[in-house]
């Protein structure tokens, strides 16, 4: 799993490729907030381009950093999702809240 | 046809990704999709990551894995020797996570129930929990 991540003002681009689960998601999850925090990050893009698979971990750590933004006043997108993936954001019902697109 | 695989990992995270990708090479024999193959991966690691952190709570034990192909179906038994369930119908609601550690979604039965045709989740306490999933592919 391999984490690129980028500013642009106020919004983090997050972009993460490789495989997220449990094992991984500590590493995707500490990135992100240690930027968030060092800059006064407000959105949060997550570039889902090269992410070959993902599980239930990943699920938690996006809704993790969902409420984090939400209560910036942010938001939060996710960009280039593949099938695989949507699969899963699907049934947990981030797709209702969060900005997804392919 | 008729064939099986069996695997045993110590329960490590960065076995997951090994123990999907083991699951997942010996299930081309049945020509399957790759939404198909996804859904098993998932399911695998859903399974198999439940063990590692419910099962063990992230301490030493061991993960067994048993890959069925009769005919058309895919079954995938994924046992532990942990702690167990003390209530499984509540631990497979969608959301309920008893969790060590922040951030779990408790959505791992619930993929385990969407991606695969059937579930079958046996615990006891104190002896652990073998969790059975079939597929059928082309189905």
């Amino acid at each position: 799993m391999d984490i690129n991540l980028e500013t642009i003002g106020t919004t983090l681009v997050a972009k993460l490729s490789g495989e997220i689960d449990h094992h991984t998601a500590p590493h995707i999850r500490d990135a992100i907030d240690r930027e968030m925090n060092i800059r006064n990050i407000v959105n949060l893009v997550l570039d889902f381009d090269n992410v070959t698979f993902m599980d239930s971990s990943g699920i938690g750590v996006i809704a993790g950093r969902y409420k984090e933004i939400q209560a910036r006043g942010g938001k939060v997108m996710i960009i280039r999702v593949k099938p695989q993936v949507d699969k899963i954001l699907e049934i947990s019902g981030l797709k209702t809240i969060l900005d997804c697109s392919h | 046809m008729e064939n099986y695989m069996k695997l045993e990992v110590p329960a490590k995270s960065c076995n997951e990704s090994f123990v999907r990708a083991a699951v997942a090479a010996f299930s081309v024999q049945l020509d399957l999709s790759i939404e198909e193959m996804c859904d098993i991966k998932t399911a695998v690691s859903e399974a198999v990551t439940n063990s590692i952190v419910h099962g063990y709570a992230n301490m030493k034990g061991i993960v067994k894995i048993t890959c069925k192909v009769i005919d058309s179906v895919l079954e995938i038994e994924i046992a532990d020797y942990g702690v167990g369930i003390e209530d499984v119908s509540q631990a497979m609601q969608p959301l309920f996570t008893s969790g060590p550690e922040g951030e779990r979604s408790g959505m791992g039965f619930t993929v385990m129930q969407t991606f695969m045709d059937e579930l079958l989740v046996k615990s006891k306490p104190g002896e652990g929990t073998v969790v059975t999933m079939k597929k059928r592919i082309g189905g």
